[in-house]
């Protein structure tokens, strides 16, 4: 607030308070709606770096299972991070993609092997030894007709779930 | 005919104008002349835009070797380096998947001089990322972080980040399977958290993992928004955000005084060579005070300029001879060592093994037993630690001296050796027999998160620094050993990383013991 330095302020009242100078208002005003339109815009632009729909390819993916493929034998399907297997007509997928850092986990007697730390996982996927946190995800498996299964790698389900062709 | 004479009219004049253009241009150029006299040489600083963020001054005690080993100039030289190659390097690349594998092999071998400049590029990054720890080695044992400098340590901290993040944003560009898959790794480490709200339950709910991760690869997997974005970082926000750091990191070295230096620095100096340029030797009888201009001291009150000598050239010769030795020894490593360049990135197989750029093997070694403590808890846990050294250390003796003094070199030996004994005890453990998961595969893996190789010899160096300080009754010593345990942890965790890690990240004594894959 400005105050005249030849003439001291005269006690202000209570009840009679100084109505506060146009400028100070203005400029206070002014100020906050600057702040405000920075916050606001800051809020819009922090949204900008996901966007509404991931460009990754479908992780869905259509397969016929070999029909020499061993019970307890995996299957990988090309192109795709996904084991699959089937034990008479009942099919269950398992993701390689390793729990721990994301590498691809190859198949060992007995389970699986992560090149990039030594995880090892059951055939089951459940964790061995090594670094990784979880099991390897179990994937959602459906019967597509003509013996072909459909796989939906983004889809995970609980550990044990299969599906009868 | 002296430059200033007056020159006839006519034809006669303007030929002699025109001999005398080139002479007259650098006149015009240089604003001060030739620095001869000690006002000129001031002049020479301050006249000129690139030097005047020096002192037209220097004390002799800053100009010892022993004092800085010019580490931070030559790390200001390597990113000079760094930025004229890449940008040269960013008329041939081109940042999409496949597009720049192949770019980055046309430049390895088509471009002319190609193969050179991203060789220089990547070793000038390397002898950066290696100068800035050892200047932040420098500055910490010299005491030189204590006030007023805390503030500019701080910025040394946000500098070393900057750095490395330019060094591993660097890393994906070539698009090969050694980059594929050290992207990977480090990204799933920055998706670590989840390890600790998947343990108690809540990633549904809270994520922060999955959004880091998200947020820097722009998708959930290693791509071509990935690739984009690390571009976009690596050639234009971080360095952006590294000159904004350097401008205030240069700025407040001036503010706080310049280098540190003992109290009785004066003292210990040497008299003068003769052939010196004279320094000062007598202090004015007043002092002066730039009240209400600039906060606290002023490096001239009270004692008068003596014992420096002007910057140009004893200083400003220093610096160049840092930076033609940095050109050097870059031009040397990339005639005869040429940057990897592997296989195009498969995202279907990993390379076996797969590993980080050197710098941060030691911290591969330590995810190897959990991601979340090795690649966010502790390093977090460094950072802020070695940002807080300076608020914590509030001592003021052994300022500007190496080890702080006598009995520190002692101090900082043993806390070396106690340091390199704890690392290989604790990785001969884990080598030799496992860890928990080995010996209990039922084992909770929140206890994994908080028992493992990196979080016990975090304790065991911490344990050994809180006895220091009690035992020495000094902030300082237990900073000194704290220190020093972590260079000697990195040092150990970083060779293992780098040399006896092999396929599956298991032991081995030598690579050609590693089984073919």
């Amino acid at each position: 607030m400005t105050t005249d330095p030849a003439k001291p302020d005269p006690k202000p009242s209570r009840l009679d308070p100084e109505a506060m100078p146009r400028r100070d208002f203005l400029g206070i005003a002014a100020t906050s709606l600057a702040f405000g339109a920075c916050g606001f815009a800051a809020i819009g632009a922090a949204r900008m770096p996901k966007a509404a729909v991931l460009p990754s390819a479908s992780k869905k993916f259509k397969v016929v299972l070999p029909e020499s493929l061993p019970p307890g034998e995996p299957f990988f399907p090309p192109g795709r991070s996904v084991a699959l297997f089937r034990e008479g007509d009942r099919v269950h997928a398992i993701s390689t993609v390793c729990t721990h850092l994301g590498c691809i986990v190859k198949p060992m007697t007995g389970g699986f092997e992560c090149p990039c730390h030594g995880s090892k996982f059951k055939p089951d996927g459940s964790v061995q030894r090594g670094p990784a946190p979880k099991a390897l995800a179990w994937l959602s498996v459906h019967a597509a007709g003509g013996g072909a299964v459909m796989v939906d790698e983004g889809t995970p389900v609980p550990p044990g779930t299969k599906e009868t062709l | 005919m002296s430059l200033e004479t007056e020159t006839p009219p006519g034809l006669r004049g303007f030929i002699e104008n025109a001999k005398r253009a080139p002479r007259r241009f650098l006149d015009s150029m240089f604003r001060s002349g030739k620095p001869v006299t000690d006002r000129g040489r001031s002049n020479f600083v301050f006249g000129n835009v690139y030097l005047h963020l020096h002192s037209a001054r220097t004390h002799r005690w800053s100009l010892r070797w022993l004092t800085t080993g010019g580490l931070g100039i030559v790390s200001l030289s390597a990113f000079l380096i760094t930025l004229v190659t890449g940008v040269l390097l960013m008329f041939y690349y081109k940042p999409y998947p496949e597009a720049a594998y192949l770019s980055i092999k046309d430049i390895h071998f088509i471009v002319p001089t190609g193969r050179f400049l991203r060789n220089i590029h990547r070793w000038a990054a390397n002898v950066m990322v290696v100068c800035v720890l050892l200047h932040m080695a420098r500055v910490f044992y010299t005491c030189a972080y204590r006030k007023p400098r805390e503030f500019n340590w701080v910025i040394g901290m946000l500098l070393l980040a900057t750095t490395l993040g330019l060094s591993f944003t660097g890393y994906l560009l070539p698009w090969d399977q050694l980059a594929y898959w050290a992207i990977t790794i480090g990204a799933n480490i920055a998706q670590s958290p989840r390890e600790v709200t998947d343990a108690v339950n809540i990633t549904q709910h809270v994520d922060p993992g999955g959004f880091q991760k998200l947020i820097l690869l722009g998708s959930d997997e290693v791509g071509e928004e990935a690739l984009i974005r690390f571009y976009l970082l690596h050639v234009m926000i971080l360095p952006l955000i590294l000159v904004g750091l350097l401008a205030v990191h240069f700025w407040r070295i001036r503010k706080d005084g310049g280098l540190a230096r003992p109290a009785d620095a004066d003292k210990r100096l040497p008299l003068p060579d003769v052939k010196t340029y004279p320094v000062f030797t007598e202090a004015p009888k007043k002092t002066y005070s730039l009240a209400a201009i600039v906060k606290g001291r002023t490096a001239a009150v009270g004692a008068g300029p003596e014992n420096t000598v002007p910057s140009m050239p004893h200083l400003f010769y220093g610096e160049a001879a840092a930076f033609m030795l940095t050109v050097f020894v870059c031009v040397l490593l990339s005639i005869f060592i040429d940057a990897p360049l592997k296989e195009l990135a498969n995202p279907l197989v990993p390379e076996n093994p797969a590993k980080a750029p050197w710098y941060f093997l030691g911290l591969q070694e330590l995810v190897a037993h959990s991601a979340f403590a090795g690649g966010i808890l502790i390093p977090g846990i460094v950072i802020v630690g070695l940002g807080l050294i300076p608020y914590l250390d509030r001592e003021k003796s052994g300022t500007g001296e190496w080890f702080g003094g006598p009995g520190g070199l002692r101090l900082v030996g043993w806390s070396a050796v106690f340091g390199l004994a704890a690392v290989i005890a604790i990785e001969t453990v884990a080598i030799r027999f496992g860890w928990i998961r080995q010996w209990f595969p039922e084992a909770p893996q929140l206890l994994i998160t908080a028992i493992n190789p990196g979080t016990v010899l975090m304790a065991v160096y911490g344990v050994y620094s809180v006895w220091l300080v009690r035992r020495y009754n000094s902030t300082r010593a237990g900073a000194l050993g704290l220190f020093t345990c972590f260079l000697a942890g990195f040092l150990v965790l970083t060779l293992i990383g780098t040399y006896f890690r092999g396929p599956n990240w298991d032991f081995f004594w030598s690579p050609s013991q590693w089984p073919g894959h």
